[in-house]
């Protein structure tokens, strides 16, 4: 049990540090320009898959750097080109804009490297277990992972709390059309913001790719629970988000790990009924309702607290 | 047949010419419903028609939302399956018990079904409009695809629940065996539907659920309460949704967690706003021309959903109207008589335009056929995907087609505006 307790719990923080990556680039985005970025999770994808490719033709370590640049040129090439431009037609109208991308990259990625997971290995130099947790081999690339993205979350704070432009995206967070008064370029932080949020997409899908699986619908994977992540964390809080992330890694990587059920508990009270909703919810283990918890929270926020955990903006 | 867009006074000043094509639209849609599979009577044809009139039912139901209330939903395929999931496991109980239930009223077990679950969740969800309002749809879409897979007795699990649709009383001497019997049950059922769901736009609810999609603040100051006028769209969406599902399960004898799922959701989307949602018929020809491209461009292409995407993606950038909308923009412009002088400037700019969506069209085969090898036949001239000369092709098509199309559409924009002010002189643009 305690093997389990800390393997999960690194695995958990791990998971939700990753999700943090991404989620702390979708909020910074919809606080300051009001667009839910639904192809943001598709930035992450084609951060894997760039990644894969360029680990094969130069190596992993050059990959780590030039992949999430050419994800954040993506990703500024679709805020220049495309959401400026469907900007007057309204917030569903950027949202849908979006939304179409999200399926054309998923089209797009699964044309050009099938439908099938591709071969993205983890680097020889990090491929050993980092130590020994009881009778578990702690992989290194899962520690470099997690250092990374805590270096990442390091770096991100700094620049938010300590430089000029940090300063700027702060205030934009809560009053961006003041910033826009002051004379800032608006549409340039617009632009650097969009790129930098899908530059972090991109790196959490490079660093990702190896220990999960690179495949084309991990983008349809990933992006529902993301979007879970910032309404539960409320919609504009980057420490919402922070929270949210790591609750929901913990969460999802517990109940992944532990097999009990209803019936295993309550074993000798079985009612022994028939087959109904109620024998398949008696028989039904944790790991298997684990792909749904986050949604059954999701739920259990909008009704018990509808702005999210430290959500102040009734949106 | 366009809802409140329209300003009164020209409504008033030729309201009884307009209540005879108001009519006339009406019949003429019924006519063609019964005529159509008596010229198209291939098993074929017959298929395609079954599967574009639910796909009416689904994008009319859709636009109830988006269009109607100003609400963007990810999920509204969790009504349509579920109707079509209540709908299978009525007709098998109808079946098995003889209860005299024809055939016909199952799809109203579907959109009652679709209706329960909209009352169930409704009220949460439509708390808040906007982009709150997506993401929990989304959310909620997500749980109940994820549910189904795990109530296994209610859903069946990966491979569905079956049933037979010929097992319950005959109506009439209709068994429903043969297609074109269960064409003439679409055909009934999407008329029906359509009537009220255009009716529902007229009635009171209907406005308010325009006022509230354009401002709320202004509605609670009338004394309504917009969650309550979200709410109410929202189960009326159900419902019609849940009509949609139990049709698709009589159709297919089959409910599937497909039904529910995030796929469903998105092609409703796209039918109604490719359709145009802005306009009562806008779904209807989204639905049209989306299922006919997913039935037809499957066969010819292996990616034809990222045409579907790129489709969607140039709506959304340059027509947010919909094909409804850009039809709907030209109708000042016949009354005033001014239409001509902007068509030669189409058919200039159509060359280019063509030119680069055969450029994207190559591109896009190009890569897909790589590794294949299979040859491309684009407008009867075969490529080789991996020949050069292809790819030369179609970076010439590519670019010239886009500096050139830009030019061009510059120009349309510029006789667009001179028939606009001339439209506007005559009285007939606000």
């Amino acid at each position: 049990m305690a093997e389990l307790i800390v393997i999960s719990t690194l695995n958990g923080v791990l998971f939700g540090m990753l999700l943090f990556l991404l989620s702390s680039g979708l909020t910074v985005i919809f606080s300051m320009m009001g667009v839910l970025n639904f192809a943001h999770a598709s930035f992450y994808m084609l951060g894997a898959f760039f990644g894969f490719q360029l680990t094969r033709w130069i190596g992993f370590w050059p990959a780590l750097v030039i992949a999430p640049l050419l994800v954040g040129v993506v990703g500024m090439g679709v805020e220049r080109y495309g959401l400026r431009n469907t900007h007057k037609h309204g917030h569903v109208a950027e949202l849908l804009l979006t939304f179409g991308l999200a399926f054309a990259i998923e089209e797009i990625v699964s044309m050009i490297w099938g439908k099938s997971p591709v071969d993205y290995r983890v680097p020889a130099a990090l491929d050993f277990p980092a130590f020994t947790v009881f009778s578990t081999n702690y992989p290194a690339y899962k520690i470099f992972m997690l250092v990374v993205s805590v270096v990442i979350f390091i770096a991100l704070l700094v620049t938010l709390k300590r430089t000029r432009v940090g300063l700027i995206v702060q205030a934009a967070l809560t009053h961006p059309s003041m910033v826009g008064h002051l004379g800032h370029n608006v549409g340039r932080v617009f632009m650097l913001v969009f790129g930098v949020g899908s530059a972090l997409a991109g790196l959490a899908g490079v660093i990702a790719g190896p220990s999960l699986v690179t495949q084309s619908d991990m983008a349809a994977l990933l992006g529902p629970i993301l979007f879970v992540v910032i309404v539960f964390g409320g919609l504009g809080s980057l420490p919402g988000a922070f929270i949210a992330s790591l609750l929901i890694g913990l969460i999802q990587t517990f109940a992944v790990a532990l097999n009990g059920s209803l019936a295993s508990v309550f074993g000798p009270l079985d009612p022994s009924l028939g087959p109904s909703p109620l024998t398949d919810i008696w028989n039904v283990t944790i790991a298997q309702i684990a792909p749904i918890l986050p949604y059954l929270l999701l739920v259990l926020v909008l009704i018990f607290r509808p702005m999210g955990l430290l959500g102040t903006r009734e949106s | 047949m366009s809802n409140a867009a329209i300003p009164t006074s020209a409504a008033t000043k030729e309201e009884s010419a307009s209540a005879l094509s108001f009519y006339g639209i009406w019949l003429i849609a019924a006519a063609a419903l019964v005529v159509l599979p008596l010229i198209f009577s291939s098993g074929g044809s017959l298929t395609s028609f079954s599967l574009i009139g639910i796909a009416i039912i689904f994008a009319l139901s859709y636009n109830i939302l988006l269009g109607q209330t100003g609400l963007l939903s990810f999920g509204h395929a969790v009504q349509y399956g579920l109707g079509g999931f209540l709908a299978v496991h009525a007709m098998n109980a109808v079946a098995s018990h003889n209860w005299p239930i024809p055939l016909p009223a199952i799809p109203l077990v579907g959109g009652i079904g679709g209706m329960a679950f909209a009352v169930l969740v409704g009220w949460v969800m439509t708390k808040r409009a906007g982009t709150v309002f997506a993401m929990i749809s989304l959310g909620i879409g997500e749980l109940v695809a994820s549910s189904s897979l795990i109530l296994r007795s209610v859903f069946g699990g990966e491979s569905g629940v079956t049933t037979d649709r010929t097992s319950l009383m005959p109506l009439f001497g209709w068994t429903f065996g043969p297609q074109i019997q269960v064409y003439y049950l679409i055909a009934f059922w999407v008329m029906i539907s359509a009537i009220a769901m255009y009716a529902l736009t007229r009635t009171p609810l209907g406005r308010i659920c325009n006022a509230v999609r354009d401002n709320p603040e202004r509605v609670e100051f009338i004394g309504y309460d917009p969650h309550v006028v979200r709410y109410l769209a929202y189960m009326f969406a159900g419902f019609f949704a849940g009509i949609a599902g139990g049709l698709t399960a009589i159709n297919f004898e089959i409910a599937n967690s497909a039904y529910l799922g995030a796929t469903q959701s998105g092609l409703v989307l796209f039918s109604a706003f490719i359709g145009g949602t802005a306009y009562f018929f806008g779904p209807i020809l989204g639905a049209i021309l989306v299922t006919y491209l997913q039935l037809g461009l499957t066969s010819v292409t292996s990616v034809w959903q990222l045409y579907f995407g790129i489709i969607f993606i140039c709506i959304v950038m340059f027509a947010p109207g919909g094909i409804a909308g850009i039809l709907m923009k030209h109708r000042p412009l016949i009354r005033a008589g001014t239409l001509g002088t902007v068509i030669p400037s189409y058919l200039v700019a159509a060359i280019p335009t063509l030119a680069l969506a055969l450029g994207i069209i190559l591109t896009i085969e190009t890569v897909a056929r790589f590794s294949g090898g299979d040859a491309i036949n684009l407008l009867g001239i075969p490529f080789a995907a991996t020949a050069p000369t292809t790819w030369v092709t179609a970076a010439v098509l590519l670019v010239g087609g886009f500096l050139v199309a830009r030019i061009t559409w510059r120009r349309v924009a510029e006789a667009w505006d001179r028939a606009a002010t001339v439209a506007r002189d005559r009285g007939y643009l606000a």
